[in-house]
């Protein structure tokens, strides 16, 4: 291990451990901010640990995270919480297997529609589920605290950055770099592409679907309109390009900004948060193209020029 | 002795074209065929069948007489098939150092981390830019992205060697270092098929020559021989190198 290895993790270390301090302010409102923030933290960061190096945008997380939702809300009246967070981790994990396997060989556009699809589908079994069974939703009654949430989210947080940290310096994140670049080569240096691919998409699956576990509590009461919303999904994949998809740190640089923007506007104009989606969106195309890991490292760039140049 | 490569009526038909028509022929270790022919004669789709680009319509593909007809590309490539293509493919968000590491960790010898590293540093001095390790592919001259193409097919050490039309494109000065480049490949011993145009190249570099015209196979034998043949010539006709 390197030395700026070890420098790195004791950095992530410590501003974890000041972001777990945070529920000490007592402050009702900071503490419902950084509970959004830590969610999407973890979406983000996970969403990126495939979509990043393979390139492949995937609208799936609203799915991942619906059923680990509804995987909380089955389970809360039969089994110890605890228990259920595991459960949904395998549960998304073994969805993202499924749908991986069929889709992993569409490319492009192909691969966004079907995992937009893919939510749809899973709300719609919900839905069709629950009618017949005669509820509209699942009530979930537990004594967890937004405190309880938060504390949790941002471990996970952490273990996402760590998966992300040791998937980087490994063979498949290197793997994965390859196949983001030319798929081609990658088969031909001798890369088994599908399972590099599934690989990941089972991590991203399986973290999304325990995000949904863990905030499913807040909700109190769950339906499928809201655990399985669309819009979640746009919200991630655009606040991990925001930030940028270069680095492991970059979608949480996404999201600060993002979610204090969107806090912002839903309060003093709930119904332009459509735009705010729309705008970023504007912005990353044509003035953040990656984000602004890529902003930095441009700019970083160009002041090491300058100093060798003076 | 069993060749490196051998292929028995291989055959790729798209739709209704047959773009190779039950070829076979053989390569033995440490010779270097020319795979030759006219534009869209069939090389290239020859050699994608060899590295498993492309599945066969029908035929066998042995190496070392083990068949690997059907086997996906990555197990291809894990057995000691290595290639370039004949549009450079760099991969290019990543230096030179780490495109060349590309064909040196999943392939036929793996290796990983610093020992990687520095496999791929010796390889890059082998093909003479171990100077540019760090640079990245956007900012290499056209011949230098042929070395780490090749670089990156050396780097695993492959039991043969694929090139298509590795030596095209370059300018005159570039093609004398790009020919002694593959002399030393040769020198080394390595098993090459060469797909090729360049006649010099043709005559200097390779041992034995298989001539391809529409899909098929019309000659094969010494370099000479074939070059003379009355019947390679008429191929030729008409196309700029004849
Ligand atoms: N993937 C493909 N789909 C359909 N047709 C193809 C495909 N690949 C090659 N062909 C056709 O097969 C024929 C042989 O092509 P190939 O590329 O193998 O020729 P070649 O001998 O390499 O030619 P060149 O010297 O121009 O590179 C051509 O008619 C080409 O159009
Ligand atoms: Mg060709």
């Amino acid at each position: 291990m390197k030395r700026g290895d070890l420098s790195n993790l004791a950095w992530g270390a410590a501003l974890l451990v000041l972001a777990a301090l945070l529920p000490l302010t007592g402050d009702g409102y900071l503490i419902s901010l950084g509970v959004t923030i830590a969610m999407y933290t973890v979406l983000a960061t996970s969403w990126a640990l495939f979509s990043g190096p393979t390139h492949y945008i995937s609208l799936a997380t609203a799915a991942f995270f619906g059923v680990g939702t509804y995987v909380t809300g089955a389970g809360i009246d039969h089994l110890p919480y605890w228990t259920l967070l595991p459960i949904a981790a395998v549960v998304g994990g073994v969805l993202a297997a499924l749908v991986g396997l069929a889709t992993l060989r569409l490319s492009g556009v192909y691969f966004v529609i079907f995992t937009l699809g893919l939510a749809e589908m899973t709300r719609q079994v919900v839905t069709w589920y629950q009618n017949k069974t005669g509820h509209k939703g699942t009530y979930v009654l537990t004594d967890l605290t937004d405190n309880d949430i938060y504390w949790q989210l941002v471990a996970l947080a952490g273990l996402v950055f760590l998966i992300g940290w040791a998937v980087g310096r490994s063979r498949l994140g290197f793997a994965l770099r390859i196949i983001g670049d030319d798929e081609d080569v990658a088969r031909h240096v001798g890369i088994n592409t599908a399972l590099s691919k599934v690989a990941l998409f089972i991590v991203s699956g399986a973290v999304a679907a325990v995000v949904g576990a863990i905030i499913a509590p807040r909700y109190v009461y769950i339906e499928p309109s809201t655990a399985f919303t669309p819009m979640l999904s746009f919200q991630v994949v655009i606040m991990a390009l925001l930030g940028g998809t270069g680095r492991l740190w970059g979608p949480l640089v996404g999201v600060i900004p993002f979610t204090l923007l969107w806090e912002a506007i839903s309060s003093s104009f709930p119904n332009q948060t459509t735009l705010l989606l729309g705008l970023s969106f504007l912005a990353i195309v044509y003035l953040l193209p990656g984000g602004f890991v890529g902003l930095w490292d441009r700019v970083k760039h160009r002041s090491a020029r300058r100093r060798a140049l003076a | 002795m069993t060749a490196v490569v051998k292929l028995s009526g291989a055959t790729k038909q798209f739709g209704g074209l047959v773009a190779v028509d039950n070829v076979s022929f053989e390569v033995q270790e440490h010779q270097v065929l020319g795979l030759i022919g006219p534009n869209g004669s069939g090389k290239s789709t020859t050699l994608n069948l060899i590295s498993g680009a492309l599945p066969v319509t029908d035929g066998d593909i042995a190496l070392r007489g083990r068949e690997i007809t059907g086997l996906p590309a990555r197990e291809i490539a894990r057995k000691g098939v290595a290639r370039t293509f004949q549009l450079v493919r760099l991969l290019p968000s990543m230096n030179v150092v780490e495109n060349v590491m590309a064909g040196a960790v999943f392939g036929h010898r793996r290796r990983w981390g610093a020992s990687a590293e520095r496999h791929a540093k010796h390889v890059l001095e082998t093909v003479g830019i171990a100077d540019k390790a760090r640079s990245h592919v956007s900012q290499l001259t056209y011949i230098d992205t042929k070395r780490v193409e090749l670089a990156r097919a050396l780097a695993g050490e492959p039991e043969v060697l694929l090139l298509d039309e590795w030596l095209a494109g370059l300018n005159p000065t570039e093609l004398t270092e790009g020919i002694d480049l593959i002399h030393r490949l040769r020198d080394e011993g390595r098993t090459i098929i060469l797909v090729e145009h360049v006649m010099d190249a043709i005559r200097s570099l390779c041992d034995a020559c298989v001539v391809m015209s529409s899909g098929k196979k019309i000659a094969e034998g010494s370099t000479e021989a074939v070059l003379s043949d009355p019947e390679v010539i008429r191929a030729y006709l008409g196309d700029d190198d004849a």
